[in-house]
């Protein structure tokens, strides 16, 4: 009985996913490709510079990310420096304040620097709430690392960077990994900030574009297109969470929530 | 702490020793100076800016004047403020006490692993990886009366009798459908978290009170919740900064309406700065919930360590 009810759960669950594929692919005569060729070329749907936006902010998102968080995991977890606590209890104090209080700030922050409509802007802001998090996970990552490596590695006449490069990295690998991928699942299908931060279409990401399809059009909406637009951006998120879903969970639940 | 000091003989002179530490701080700063240039400079500064803005009548476009303390006197006068607040409250109540029961459900059910637990949780899991306006878009799709199913499987349950209007029929209609959506994608993701605290309960406490005749009933009263207490705070947390912040859900699914009965309070910053093109208001709303929120996080760590 108990064993029912988790199964009918876990369909109720996966339904709107399956769904949404069924629909994006169903037009009124059977099954095409009709509604994704709508979402590619009609005036309010995803156009080339939409997905090239998507990819780049990602790209910059995770990548910023990975690369801060490495070098402030390090710092955290292995050195003493002046400040260190406060910037630690600073960086985690970003999650009490919700970003959406502070966006507006940074609409006008991001103009004063040059940065208004901007995707290298965006991606500053996505890789700033990223912070906690990540940072977080890394300290731990790092401190978890046994000390013996970082000496055989200090006598074999590494400094702090060499040992970083190739010892460490190696090490904390799983925490990369569940970094990586958090950073690319919120800065691929954020909504929020880049609806505040970006002004012109040409300068949307694709959720933008999607979202347009549904708030721009006064009369009817396209629903079919909707549904493809969702699948669309889905899957990249979906596949790659399938495929690291083990060592995303096991450093979700052994770094991000120690403590 | 890992390392007070670089791994050094013990045999070195003091002097070396200690330009070498000094030398090690140095560069532990260096490296931790590109997240002090981003937490600063995109959070510290904002954070200044947000109350700085808030004092004064800030145009989207033009100088800004000081006008201190119009934006917050404004506040009390405006009544789509009023019925957001009212309405997020209302909102945000109704979406912890739904998430958490359903989050803590569904972590009980894939606690222990056994054959298909693993599937469970994934198939409970999968929902947080599509992004959250994504799935607002999804169930935007699926609830409506063009190609939505819902309709058509109430119907032919017997659970519905003609059509309804969900995103938009009724104020309560509208919230449901928002409660549905954020349901459907946070359960998992809660769960997940609800499972690190049930997991780090040791067996042997429950074995013990099992030896002592207790009821299933009374192991979840007296042991698992008390001992969840960190966990379920943090996850409570989350609920409740996240609902109290909602955007997505309402600007995607209902658009704030019918007759902006679900306007979240985050919309009305929104429509503040880039409707209105106030940005002065906008921050004063901003500066007050922030208020609220630091507030509510403060007592709620009181009150975690008054019990702990």
């Amino acid at each position: 009985m108990k064993k029912l009810t988790a199964a009918a759960l876990a369909i109720l669950f996966l339904f709107p996913l399956l769904w949404s594929a069924w629909a994006s692919f169903r037009t009124p005569t059977g099954f095409s490709l009709e509604n994704y060729s709508r979402l590619f070329t009609s005036d309010n749907g995803i156009r080339f510079e939409h997905v090239f936006n998507s990819v780049a902010v990602s790209v910059l998102t995770v990548g910023g990310t990975l690369v801060i968080a490495t070098l402030g995991g390090y710092a955290f977890g292995r050195f003493q420096f002046p400040g260190k606590n406060a910037l630690f209890l600073l960086t985690l104090a970003i999650l009490m304040v919700p970003y959406a209080t502070i966006l507006i700030a940074l609409y006008v922050l991001l103009g004063w620097i040059g940065l208004e409509d901007s995707l290298v802007g965006l991606s500053a802001v996505l890789i700033m709430f990223q912070l906690p998090f990540s940072i977080f996970m890394m300290r731990n990552s790092f401190e978890a690392i046994p000390k013996e490596l970082e000496e055989q590695a200090l006598i074999d006449g590494c400094g702090s960077f060499g040992i970083l490069t190739r010892v460490m990295l190696h090490a904390v690998r799983p925490g990369l990994v569940t970094v990586g991928l958090f950073a690319f699942l919120t800065s691929w299908s954020e909504f929020f900030a880049p609806l505040i931060l970006l002004n012109s279409t040409d300068k949307f990401t694709m959720m933008l574009a999607v979202v347009n399809m549904r708030t721009a059009s006064f009369g009817a909406i396209d629903y079919a297109a909707l549904e493809a637009g969702v699948t669309f951006m889905a899957v990249p998120c979906l596949l790659l969470f399938l495929f690291l879903q083990r060592s995303y969970v096991r450093g979700f639940m052994s770094g991000a929530l120690r403590g | 702490m890992t390392l007070l000091a670089p791994a050094k003989p013990p045999v070195l002179p003091a002097a070396p020793a200690r330009r070498r530490r000094d030398t090690r701080r140095w560069i532990g700063a260096l490296y931790a100076a590109p997240t002090a240039f981003v937490v600063g400079m995109f959070f510290v500064v904002p954070l200044g800016l947000v109350a700085w803005m808030s004092l004064h009548h800030w145009p989207l476009l033009g100088p800004p004047e000081l006008n201190a303390p119009e934006n917050y006197a404004a506040l009390s006068d405006d009544d789509l403020l009023a019925t957001a607040a009212w309405f997020t409250l209302k909102y945000t109540v109704v979406v912890t006490v739904l998430l958490f029961a359903l989050s803590f459900g569904l972590a009980l059910v894939v606690q222990h692993r056994s054959r298909g637990v693993g599937l469970l949780r994934t198939a409970f899991f999968l929902p947080a990886a599509v992004g959250f306006a994504s799935a607002s878009l999804l169930f935007l799709g699926m609830l409506s009366d063009e190609i939505g199913p819902v309709n058509r499987i109430l119907e032919a349950v017997g659970l519905l009798d003609g059509y309804v209007s969900w995103t938009s029929g009724s104020p309560n209609t509208a919230l449901g459908s928002a409660v549905g959506l954020v349901l459907w994608r946070f359960a998992g993701f809660n769960m997940l978290i609800l499972l690190t605290g049930l997991q780090a309960i040791p067996v042997d406490v429950y074995e013990a009170a099992r030896l002592d005749g207790a009821t299933s009933w009374q192991i979840f009263r007296r042991i698992t919740v008390p001992l969840m207490r960190t966990t379920i705070a943090l996850v409570l947390t989350l609920m409740v900064t996240g609902s109290l912040l909602a955007f997505d859900q309402f600007w995607i699914l209902t658009r704030g309406g019918p007759d902006n009965s679900t306007t979240s309070l985050v919309m009305v910053i929104y429509r503040e700065a880039f409707i209105e093109l106030d940005l002065g208001s906008a921050a004063a709303i901003s500066v007050v919930l922030l208020g609220v929120l630091i507030v509510f996080n403060v007592v709620q760590l009181g009150m975690l360590r008054r019990k702990g």
